[in-house]
């Protein structure tokens, strides 16, 4: 099956983020498809580089970011959602110019457009909030 | 369902929070906005506290927020006609259709008619209409 996976809490503050990210490993590991993970409101803190959790927690945007690189998976950041919270990537960054930017890697940044998108592609839309 | 190479699917929208104590109400607004340009079957939903984002004469002045409560009666030139207020939810918080804003669209097999969007629809019948969607996001 090929979902779309909707997240739209931060990390820590809510489960949200550890949630999707356990469905979406075990979705894989079934050999199902990701087609996309889409960060909304304050979801999109999930793409921050510079999130610093103490040793013994979980690192959760690295989670994301190494599921990324493993299986090529598409995670998007909303970029309304992004640039009112300061998410940025260089592009984003240069085009405001701000002077850094912060967005890990194997995230990118882009519009609704993408949500509605896995919506009507995916199979299943799953939507990780309250 | 397929209509050509186009997909279209039912797209529900589940509006389940008070407009201003977070930020769900105006962003959920962003994303139907948003989809409406793409052609797809779209409901939205009132339920909880979410039927006080339609509450008639709000004012934001004093808590410093944009008062988007303007944008629903736009939905209609966006072709969004169906848009469900559950009965209950209304009940429960003392409240009745009359304190909501008049939601209307043009009826463009109907020359162009003003007709309502809101439907009014019990939890049990609101139930049954999650049902049949294909993709229910809720905010």
């Amino acid at each position: 099956m090929k979902y779309g996976i909707l997240v739209n809490e931060g990390p820590y503050t809510h489960q949200a983020s550890d949630s999707a990210l356990a469905f979406t490993k075990a979705a894989l590991e079934k050999g199902h498809e990701i087609f996309r993970v889409f960060f909304y409101h304050d979801g999109v803190n999930n793409g921050t580089s510079l999130a610093i959790p103490p040793q013994d927690d979980r690192h959760i945007p690295n989670q994301w970011s190494e599921l990324a690189k493993e299986h090529n998976i598409d995670l998007v950041l909303c970029v309304a959602a992004a640039q009112r919270r300061g998410l940025l990537d260089e592009s984003e960054a240069k085009r405001n110019s701000k002077a850094a930017s912060n967005m890990i890697e194997g995230f990118r940044i882009s519009g609704l457009g993408q949500l509605i998108e896995a919506g009507i592609q995916g199979d299943r839309m799953v939507v990780f909030g309250d | 369902m397929e209509d050509g190479d186009q997909i279209i699917k039912k797209f529900m929208y589940m509006n389940r929070k008070a407009p201003y104590g977070t930020i769900y109400a105006w962003e959920s607004l962003e994303v139907v906005l948003i989809a409406a340009a793409f052609d797809q079957d779209i409901s939205l939903v009132f339920a909880d506290d979410g039927v006080y984002q339609l509450m008639d004469g709000q004012n934001t002045e004093e808590v410093g927020m944009k008062n988007f409560s303007k944008t629903y009666s736009a939905l209609g030139d966006y072709d969004i006609k169906k848009i469900y207020i559950e009965q209950e939810s209304l009940e429960e918080r003392g409240l009745s259709l009359g304190d909501l804003q008049d939601l209307k669209y043009e009826d463009e097999d109907d020359d162009w008619a003003e007709k309502d969007s809101i439907i009014l629809i019990s939890r049990a019948e609101l139930a049954k209409v999650i049902d049949e969607q294909d993709v229910v996001f809720s905010f």
